[in-house]
């Protein structure tokens, strides 16, 4: 098999990932429809119970499957099929990011199409990872609609053929600086996504969402509790990893430009994304900024993180203009 | 004496409020200057203050670039340029945010720092009267004594720091056992903050003592490609740190032997090198040259120096036949104008041998100067010259000749690589020839003066690169990240266990002993829930026979769901 067909498989990979992608989401937006609010409701409530540990926890129904001798309803089965999907999007993926980097003889994160399938595989597997410990299914969707819009971007903007890079980005760093930035920007998209349906989770407080469209959407989320905790983990791990991050590329610029630090247009917003990090988690610790206003502040990363990723590579050229657009 | 004194009336009070109030005023300020509110607004503001950084064209990269840009916006570009926009990081604006920021931290920092100590040395805080208050709180009976049900639990809890108080009074006979762990986060906090500090102590060595030199090479091993890191005059560009001022560099010097590149057929680079030799250090006296293969991601690292790689392209050499035989020769570094193709544009100029004119203003007269493209891999449409690959396969030229003064003599400051517009616009300077050259062709003015296009030999840009703060500034990246990570990883506990003398059984004559234990997150408190039901298990293991278990697992809301 050529490298030319490798690429064309990765390719074909790829776009069959999207489309499981936009199918899942087509499921999981089914389930959050057909879901009615009574159900949640009961769902919370039992939830509620074996919280407060009147249900004993050694019980012959266990936490979440308090339902299940019924038969699961058919929101339920719809979710349990998204998920599925969503995680066979996952595998094919992984499996076209592997091929690309076969294809072109090099880790395949070296243009803006390859980071941004990357960034968006971290972020589907993390929102499956947080799956496993929080039941958080509706984030999942909110999680896919911005993954599918950036692969849809990254499939036909940002498109580059496979080939070798450029003689500044051969080093073994591209393998590690780059993979780890990708990395915690897809956690931090999580993340992101986690503190947005968090501020719709508080301002249509539990058991008084009211009768409006957002209001009903926010009587199908997970409690907000959870959402704060989803987007804290999801912070924490990625923040010191996006200072690795940092921190290697400093070392691979020192290498390559002769300076760990130039305020390139990149290295700056980087900075700015570090700060307003670095914010989220001060504001945590604030009298009167712990809720809302720190939620606020991790989606302003997020945004500044995807501002990073397209509008400085596109439109501001710097020393990171590679990106096989022009 | 005494009378006197004594009787001297009591000065009045000297109205205590008013030098009281700046006072006051200076620690209220410095309260808030310290506090977490001021240090969040300062964080959104280090944050704002960067954004015309990335989004504004800054001099510090791109002078050009400002200058189109102030030209392109005559109304506001040139108010942008005044409050430095283009000079974000140099601005006196962005240097109160940080400033102010790095203050704050330090007040913060410092007593943190006093309060840790002390924490460090204090032992665990005894329990509260009423564990079941507690967040999370277990209750059990063992068959164990009380002190040995005591060592049990803190030989279970050696990971902890744990103090054991003795019940005095009403509470007389009971053990209790407090324990915290979590230090390590307060430490981790600590180190990464301190290190914040380092870094910018770091930076701050580098923006004083730190050089930056650019040269231009020619990559043929002649005269012309080497450079001695001896004075700043070496170099085409140099910028120095505050405190440089370039008498002091360490003498080193390159030449470059050749430069090699590859590219893909889609004309995209794929390898670049410089074959140089360097001596440095001992070399310099004994004159042996060393070997290196200077490549965009491997510089030269000399001794406290770093020699890179910055940029390559082609400079032509032209000879000049005047009518009577006499030649001139000369070589010079054209630019690149297509970064993809390697399209270049230079000039060239040359004074008149001496003696073939009678008088300066006669020699002025008949300069001569080239000035047009150059074409690695020539693609000629018509008259049209374009280059079709930047690989060097088939050079040409497309250049004008002209005659008359070139501004060799004009004393100003001019680019080498256009001539002066006003010279032609002028008349002072007349051109003679349109041509398109291959290699070894010529083409021969009216006069009789033969142009001829020799050869291209290469040419590469080196910096040369010094700061002496870099490896602090690394190692202070590093302790940040770890002192970072233990301050979010680690999580803060405190744990009580009391273990109370229970009523004598009169079956087995033993004593039976309650031990209750109580628990409370400092941080994180999300996942103490399960930590805390793990954590009973052990301790109970470690007191074992709970026979008549009155467990109260109370945990609200805390549980995984």
């Amino acid at each position: 098999m050529t490298t030319a067909d490798l690429a064309q498989y990765s390719d074909l990979a790829f776009r069959s990932a999207a489309g499981i992608y936009v199918l899942a989401v087509t499921l999981l937006v089914c389930e959050l429809a057909s879901t009615s609010t009574r159900a949640v409701v009961r769902r919370d409530t039992a939830r509620e119970l074996v919280g407060a540990g009147s249900v004993p926890l050694a019980g012959p129904t266990g936490p979440g499957r308090v339902e299940a001798p019924q038969g699961r309803p058919l929101s339920d089965r719809l979710g349990r099929m998204g998920i599925s999907l969503v995680g066979l999007g996952l595998v094919l993926q992984v499996v076209s990011i592997v091929l690309r980097g076969i294809s072109a003889g090099r880790a395949p994160w070296g243009n803006m199409y390859e980071f941004t399938s990357l960034v968006t595989a971290v972020a589907v597997l993390g929102t499956l990872v947080m799956l496993r410990k929080h039941t958080v299914r509706p984030l999942s969707v909110f999680v896919l609609l911005p993954v599918v819009v950036l692969m849809f971007i990254a499939g036909t903007v940002l498109y580059a053929r496979s080939a070798p890079v450029v003689p500044a980005l051969q080093s073994y760093w591209l393998v590690i600086h780059v993979s780890v930035i990708a990395t915690s920007s897809g956690v931090l998209l999580v993340s992101g996504v986690a503190s947005l349906l968090f501020l719709v989770r508080r301002r249509f407080a539990e058991g008084a969402e009211g009768t409006s469209i957002v209001g009903q959407l926010a009587a199908r989320l997970p409690g907000a509790q959870t959402l704060d905790r989803v987007a804290y983990r999801t912070a924490i791990f990625a923040f010191p990893l996006f200072t690795v991050g940092v921190i290697l590329g400093a070392i691979w610029a020192e290498a390559a430009w002769g300076r760990f630090w130039g305020w390139d247009p990149k290295e700056t917003t980087a900075f700015i994304t570090w700060v307003v990090y670095a914010a989220y988690l001060h504001a945590r610790a604030t009298a009167g900024w712990r809720n809302t206003r720190a939620a606020w502040v991790n989606v302003a990363g997020t945004v500044v993180v995807l501002f990073n990723l397209f509008f400085i590579n596109m439109v501001v050229s710097g020393l990171h203009s590679y990106a096989g657009l022009n | 004496m005494s009378a006197t004194t004594a009787n001297r009336p009591i000065p009045a009070p000297e109205a205590p409020e008013p030098p009281r109030r700046p006072l006051a005023t200076v620690r209220n300020a410095w309260r808030g200057l310290v506090s977490m509110r001021t240090a969040l607004v300062l964080l959104f503001l280090l944050a704002l203050a960067s954004v015309p950084g990335a989004l504004l064209p800054q001099r510090s990269l791109n002078v050009q670039k400002v200058d189109s840009y102030i030209a392109a916006h005559p109304t506001f570009g040139p108010l942008m340029d005044r409050v430095g926009l283009f000079e974000v990081f140099a601005s006196p604006w962005f240097a109160a945010v940080y400033v102010l920021l790095f203050v704050s931290l330090i007040g913060c920092l410092l007593p943190r720092s006093w309060d840790h100590a002390k924490n460090l040395r204090a032992k665990p805080v005894p329990a509260p009267r009423n564990l079941a208050r507690l967040p999370h709180h277990h209750e059990s009976t063992t068959d164990l004594d009380v002190s040995v049900a005591a060592d049990a639990v803190q030989a279970s809890l050696r990971r902890w720091r744990t103090s054991r108080h003795e019940g005095t009074g009403d509470r007389a006979g009971e053990i209790v056992i407090s324990a915290e762990r979590g230090h390590l986060r307060e430490w981790g906090n600590l180190v990464f903050h301190f290190s914040l500090v380092g870094l910018l102590v770091g930076i701050g060595i580098g923006k004083l003592f730190s050089y930056e030199g650019q040269v231009i090479a020619l990559a043929d091993g002649g005269p012309a490609s080497e450079f001695c890191n001896t004075s700043t005059s070496a170099y085409d560009s140099f910028r120095a740190g505050l405190s440089e001022d370039g008498t002091g560099l360490v003498p080193f010097c390159v030449k470059v032997d050749s430069f090699s590149a590859s590219y893909l057929p889609s004309g995209q680079a794929a390898s670049f090198g410089a074959a140089v030799r360097y001596q440095s250090g001992n070399d310099l006296t004994t004159g042996t040259w060393r070997p290196y293969d200077l490549k965009v991601n491997s510089p030269l690292r000399l001794d406290g120096d770093r020699v890179y790689l910055l940029g390559h392209g082609f400079a032509p050499t032209f000879t000049v036949t005047y009518p009577d035989g006499q030649t001139r020769t000369q070589t010079l570094q054209f630019r690149p104008e297509d970064a993809t193709t390697f399209l270049s544009s230079g000039t060239l100029r040359f004074d008149p041998p001496a003696g073939l004119y009678p008088d300066a203003d006669q020699r002025r007269r008949n300069q001569i100067a080239i000035t047009g493209l150059f074409a690695p891999t020539a693609n000629v449409e018509g008259k049209l010259l374009t280059s079709s690959s930047p690989a060097l396969n088939d050079p040409q030229v497309a250049v004008d000749v002209l005659r008359g003064d070139a501004g060799l003599d004009s004393g100003k400051p001019q680019s080498i690589f256009t001539l002066d517009p006003n010279l032609q616009a002028s008349g002072r300077l007349v051109r003679e020839a349109r041509v398109n050259l291959a290699e070894g062709q010529s083409t021969t003015l009216s006069d009789g003066t033969k142009i001829q296009f020799d050869s291209v030999t290469q040419w590469v840009s080196l910096q040369t690169s010094h700061d002496p703060g870099q490896v602090l500034v690394l190692i202070f990246a590093v302790t940040m990240t770890v002192g970072l990570m233990a301050s979010l990883v680690v999580k803060r506990r405190r744990v009580w266990v009391r273990l109370v003398p229970g009523l004598e059984q009169p079956s087995t004559g033993s004593g039976r002993t309650v031990v209750e234990i109580g628990g409370l997150a400092r941080t994180d408190q999300a996942g103490w829930g399960e930590e805390f039901d793990q954590l009973t298990t052990t301790l109970l293991t470690s007191t074992p026979d709970p026979t008549t278990d009155r467990t109260t697992l109370n945990t609200p809301g805390d549980t995984p769901r």
